[in-house]
C-alpha cells in the first residue's frame, strides 16, 4: 500500500511538473500575473509529492518490504539502520527518485528565497526547472520504477553491495547529486535570461550563490568518493581518470569557471553570453554525466547491471536538453548587449584566462573519456584511456590556471598593470622558488623530480600568494595592527571565502605532488611474527584472528607499527567476506600522522601460515582531503556572506516585463 | 579597447588554449591509450611486442596458481588461451572462472606480465569487453549474462 502511495504521488508530480512547465511560461510570455503566480505553489507541491514518493521508498527499506522488487534486490533485514536507509539511493531506481527530490528541492528554494525576483524571470526559471523535472520523472516512470512490485514476496533481499556499506560512501551520492542538480538552477536561470533577452548584475547576483552552493556540494561529493575509493578500495589511490570520476569532474570544472565568470557578470557586466554557454555546459555535463553512469556504455569500476532502454532515454534528455538550449543560446545570444570593457591585463582579463584554460581542459577530460566510445563505433579497436594520457594532458593545461589564479585577485577591474601586481608578489615568488629548490634537493635532483618540484613550486606560490593577496586588502605591517583588525573584521565573507578556496587548492596541489613523489609500496608475503620496515616505520605482523560483524565475518589482521622502537599504533586491516551477497571486500587500515598516511592492507592466506600484505606510507595523501575541506568550508564562508543573501535587488523599472515584484 | 578588439582578443584566447590542448593531447596519446586484445586476437592480430594493452577474458579454471605474492593463471576466451603473471595483491572479486581485465605487457615468451588487474565493483558485472569477446568467439552463454 505505502509503495502504491509513492507510485500514485510520482505521477501526481508529474502532472505538477507539466502544470508548472506550461502555465508560467505562458503567463510569463502574455504578462499576466496570475498565471505566472502558478509557479510558486506548484513548486512546492511538486516538492511535497515527489518527497511523499521518496518518503515511502524509504519507509519500504526502513521496514524491509521485500514485496517491493527494488528492496528485495538491494536490501537485507540482517543490514544496519544506515545503509537500509541508504541503500535507497545505492540503487539505479532509488538513486533518480534522488535526483529528482533534489532537482525539486531546488524548484521550491526558488519559489520560497525568490521572492525579490522580477516575476517573469522566476515564472520562466521554475517553468524551465519543471520542464527537466518532467523529463526525469518520466524516465523513472518509463524505465526504472522503483515501486514495482514482486509476487510473491522473497523471505529475505539480496543485500547491498558491501562495497557500498559504507559511511564515506553513504553520503557520496547525495552531496553528488546536489552539486549536479544544483548546476540546473543556473541552467534555467541561463534560459529564462535568453528568453527574456536580458542578463544583468541582477541575474548574475541570483545565480552567483545558487552556482556556489552547488560547487561546495560537488566539491564536497568528489572528495567524498575519492576518500572512499582511497580507504576502501585497497589499492592506495585516490584517483585514477576512471570514466565515472570524470564524468563528475568535467562540471565541477565547468562549473568552477561559470562561478568566477558570473562575478565578472555581476560586477563588470560583461561577459554574458559566455557565462550563459557556461551555465548550459555546466548542467549538460551534469547530464552526460548521469549518462555515462547509468547507461554503462564505458566500462567502469561504477558501471552497474543496466538496461539498454534506460540509456537511450537519458540520450534523448541530454539531447533534447543540450540541443535545445545551446539552439536557443544560438538565437538569443548575439541580442545580450555587453556592457564594461576591459583591457586584456585586468582582473577581468585574467578571469577570462582561466575561464578559457578550465573549459578546455574540461574538454580534454571530455576527449579522453568519450574517445573509446567513439573508437568503438568507427571500429578502430577497442581501447582504454588511462591516466597518463590525463596527466599528460590536464596537469599542463593547469600550470598557467594556477599561475593566474595567484596573479589575478591583485590586477584591478577593467585596466591594470601587470608589473604592479607581480611586484607585490615577489614574497610569493621568492617562497616558490624555495619551495621548488628545496623539494627538488629533497626528491632526489635528478631529472624526474622536477614534477615535485613544479608542483610544490605552485602550490607556495598559490598558497603565499593567495594569503599576500589578503594581507594587502588589510595593509597588513603597513598600517597599524589596530587598522589592519578593523580591516579584517570589515572585509566582505565572499573576500575570506576566495582566500580561503585558493589556499586550500594549493594544499590539494601539495597533496598530489606529494603522493605522487613518495609513496613508498611494499608487496610482500608475511607470517605471523614478521617485521616489515616502510618509511622508517617498522610493522610487525602479530597475527589475524576472526571477527564477526553484523553481516559479515572477517578476517582481521593485528600490525603493531613502531617507530625507533616507539608504539605508533595497531593497525588492523579486514578482510571481509559478507553473508549476504556473499562477497569479500577490503578494509583498510589507516594511521595517518596529516604528514603522511601509513595503509595496511591485508590479502589472502597463501596456504603456507603467511599472508600476502601490501603496506603503503602515503606522502601528504591526508593534505589533498584536508584541501578539499578547506576549499569547501571557504566556499560556504562565502555563501554568508550579506550581498549573497540579498538575492536580486530591484531592475531599473523600465525593463520590468510585468508590474515590480510585490510578495505573493 | 573597442568591441571588435576585445572579440578578437577572445577568439585568440580560445585558439591558443585549443592548440595547446591539441598539442598536449598529441603527445600524450601515444602511451595513454591502451587497445584491448582478447586472447584470441593475440593469436590472429599482430600485436607489436613491448607494448601495453589489455586482455580480457575469463580466469581459465583450475588455473590460478599462486606462489607467495606472485599469481600466474590463464585468461581464456574459451577459444584460445594466453598465461598471465602477476605479482600483488589480486582485486577480491578475482576468482576461477570469473571475467578479469589485466593490463600489462607480452614477454618474448608469449606470458603476459601483468602490472593491474582490474577488479570490478559488483560480482554481477562482466566486463563488457569480456562479454563481446565471449560472444565473438561464440561462447557466450545466456544464462552466465549480466542482467
Amino acid at each position: 500500500m505505502i509503495a502504491e502511495t509513492g507510485h500514485f504521488a510520482l505521477i501526481l508530480a508529474l502532472f505538477v511538473a507539466i502544470i508548472q512547465a506550461v502555465v508560467p511560461l505562458v503567463g510569463a510570455h502574455r504578462g499576466d500575473r496570475a498565471w505566472m503566480d502558478v509557479a510558486r505553489p506548484a513548486a512546492l507541491a511538486q516538492f511535497l509529492l515527489i518527497g511523499l514518493a521518496f518518503g515511502a521508498l524509504t519507509w519500504c527499506y526502513v521496514t524491509s518490504d521485500f514485496s517491493v522488487l527494488n528492496v528485495a534486490q538491494n536490501s537485507h533485514t540482517d543490514k544496519p539502520m544506515l545503509y537500509k536507509v541508504s541503500g535507497v539511493w545505492a540503487n539505479h531506481e532509488g538513486s533518480m527518485l534522488l535526483w529528482v527530490l533534489i532537482l525539486a528541492l531546488y524548484g521550491v528554494a526558488v519559489s520560497a528565497f525568490g521572492g525579490n525576483l522580477p516575476p517573469a524571470l522566476r515564472a520562466r526559471a521554475l517553468s524551465v526547472q519543471s520542464m527537466i523535472s518532467i523529463g526525469f520523472i518520466l524516465f523513472i516512470l518509463l524505465t526504472s520504477n522503483p515501486f514495482a512490485r514482486l509476487d510473491p514476496a522473497p523471505l529475505n533481499g539480496n543485500g547491498l553491495n558491501p562495497l557500498l556499506q559504507d559511511p564515506g560512501l553513504a553520503f557520496h551520492p547525495p552531496f553528488l547529486y546536489l552539486g549536479y542538480v544544483g548546476f540546473s538552477m543556473a541552467f534555467s536561470f541561463a534560459i529564462a535570461a535568453l528568453i527574456e533577452g536580458r542578463v544583468d548584475a541582477a541575474w548574475a547576483r541570483w545565480v552567483r550563490p545558487w552556482t556556489l552552493a552547488a560547487w561546495v556540494f560537488l566539491t564536497l561529493g568528489i572528495a567524498l568518493g575519492s576518500w572512499w575509493a582511497y580507504y576502501t578500495l585497497g589499492w592506495g589511490g585516490y584517483w585514477y581518470w576512471d570514466p565515472v570520476e570524470n564524468a563528475s569532474f568535467m562540471p565541477w570544472l565547468v562549473g568552477t569557471a561559470l562561478l568566477h565568470s558570473s562575478i565578472v557578470v555581476e560586477k563588470r557586466d560583461t561577459l554574458k553570453a559566455w557565462t550563459i554557454l557556461l551555465a548550459i555546459i555546466a548542467f549538460s555535463l551534469s547530464l552526460l554525466g548521469t549518462f555515462l553512469v547509468r547507461s554503462g556504455v564505458l566500462t567502469s569500476v561504477h558501471s552497474f547491471a543496466t538496461d539498454p532502454a534506460r540509456g537511450v532515454f537519458v540520450l534523448g534528455l541530454l539531447f533534447v536538453c543540450t540541443g535545445g538550449s545551446l539552439t536557443l543560446f544560438a538565437i538569443r545570444a548575439p541580442s545580450l548587449k555587453a556592457g564594461g570593457l576591459f583591457a586584456p591585463m585586468s582582473r577581468e582579463g585574467s578571469l577570462l584566462l582561466n575561464n578559457v584554460l578550465m573549459s578546455t581542459a574540461a574538454g580534454t577530460v571530455l576527449l579522453g573519456t568519450l574517445y573509446p566510445l567513439i573508437a568503438d563505433a568507427l571500429n578502430l579497436g577497442k581501447i582504454s584511456v588511462g591516466p597518463p594520457f590525463f596527466n599528460g594532458v590536464f596537469l599542463p593545461l593547469m600550470v598557467p590556471v594556477v599561475v593566474t589564479m595567484t596573479v589575478g585577485p591583485l590586477l584591478s577591474w577593467k585596466r591594470s598593470d601587470l608589473g604592479s601586481a607581480l611586484a607585490r608578489l615577489k614574497l610569493a615568488f621568492v617562497a616558490a622558488l624555495a619551495v621548488a629548490i628545496g623539494s627538488w634537493l629533497m626528491a632526489g635532483g635528478s631529472a624526474t623530480p622536477l614534477l615535485a618540484a613544479g608542483g610544490f613550486g605552485l602550490a607556495a606560490w598559490l598558497f603565499v600568494g593567495s594569503l599576500l593577496e589578503w594581507g594587502e586588502r588589510v595593509r597588513l605591517f603597513r598600517a597599524p595592527f589596530g587598522e589592519s583588525l578593523r580591516r579584517a573584521a570589515h572585509l566582505p565573507r565572499a573576500t575570506y571565502g576566495m582566500t580561503l578556496a585558493h589556499a586550500g587548492l594549493a594544499v590539494v596541489i601539495a597533496g598530489l605532488t606529494g603522493s605522487a613523489t613518495w609513496t613508498t609500496e611494499k608487496i610482500q608475503v608475511m607470517r605471523p611474527g614478521d617485521t616489515m620496515e616502510v618509511a622508517g616505520y617498522e610493522l610487525t605482523l602479530q597475527g589475524t584472528e576472526e571477527v564477526k560483524g553484523p553481516n559479515y565475518t572477517a578476517l582481521r589482521a593485528t600490525f603493531h607499527t613502531t617507530k625507533n622502537g616507539v608504539f605508533v599504533a595497531d593497525l588492523k586491516p579486514e578482510k571481509r567476506q559478507y553473508t549476504m551477497p556473499p562477497r569479500p571486500t577490503t578494509d583498510a587500515a589507516i594511521h595517518t600522522n596529516m604528514i603522511g598516511d601509513l595503509y595496511a592492507v591485508i590479502g589472502e592466506p597463501d596456504g603456507k601460515g603467511g599472508f600476502v600484505t601490501r603496506l603503503y606510507y602515503n606522502t601528504l595523501v591526508p593534505w589533498i582531503f584536508l584541501g578539499a575541506v578547506i576549499m569547501v568550508f571557504g566556499g560556504l564562508v562565502s555563501l554568508t556572506d550579506r550581498r549573497h543573501r540579498v538575492g536580486a535587488p530591484l531592475r531599473k523599472p523600465q525593463t520590468l516585463a510585468a508590474p515590480a515584484a510585490a510578495k505573493a | 579597447m573597442t568591441r571588435k578588439q576585445r572579440r578578437l582578443y577572445f577568439v585568440l584566447l580560445g585558439m591558443l588554449a585549443l592548440a595547446a590542448a591539441t598539442a598536449l593531447v598529441l603527445t600524450a596519446v601515444g602511451d595513454g591509450m591502451v587497445y584491448f586484445y582478447t586472447p584470441g586476437d593475440l593469436k590472429t592480430k599482430h600485436v607489436p611486442p613491448d607494448r601495453r594493452l589489455r586482455i580480457g577474458g575469463l580466469v581459465e579454471k583450475g588455473s590460478v596458481v599462486k606462489d607467495g605474492k606472485t599469481v600466474r593463471f590463464v585468461i581464456t576466451d574459451l577459444t584460445a588461451t594466453v598465461p598471465a603473471i602477476y605479482t600483488g595483491v589480486l582485486p577480491d572479486l578475482f576468482r576461477e572462472g570469473q571475467g578479469v581485465v589485466a593490463e600489462g605487457r607480452l614477454d618474448a615468451g608469449g606470458v603476459f606480465q601483468a602490472s593491474e588487474v582490474l577488479a570490478k565493483h559488483d560480482e554481477k558485472y562482466m566486463p563488457k569487453e569480456v562479454s563481446e569477446a565471449l560472444k565473438k568467439s561464440g561462447q557466450w552463454k545466456s544464462e552466465a549474462a549480466p542482467k
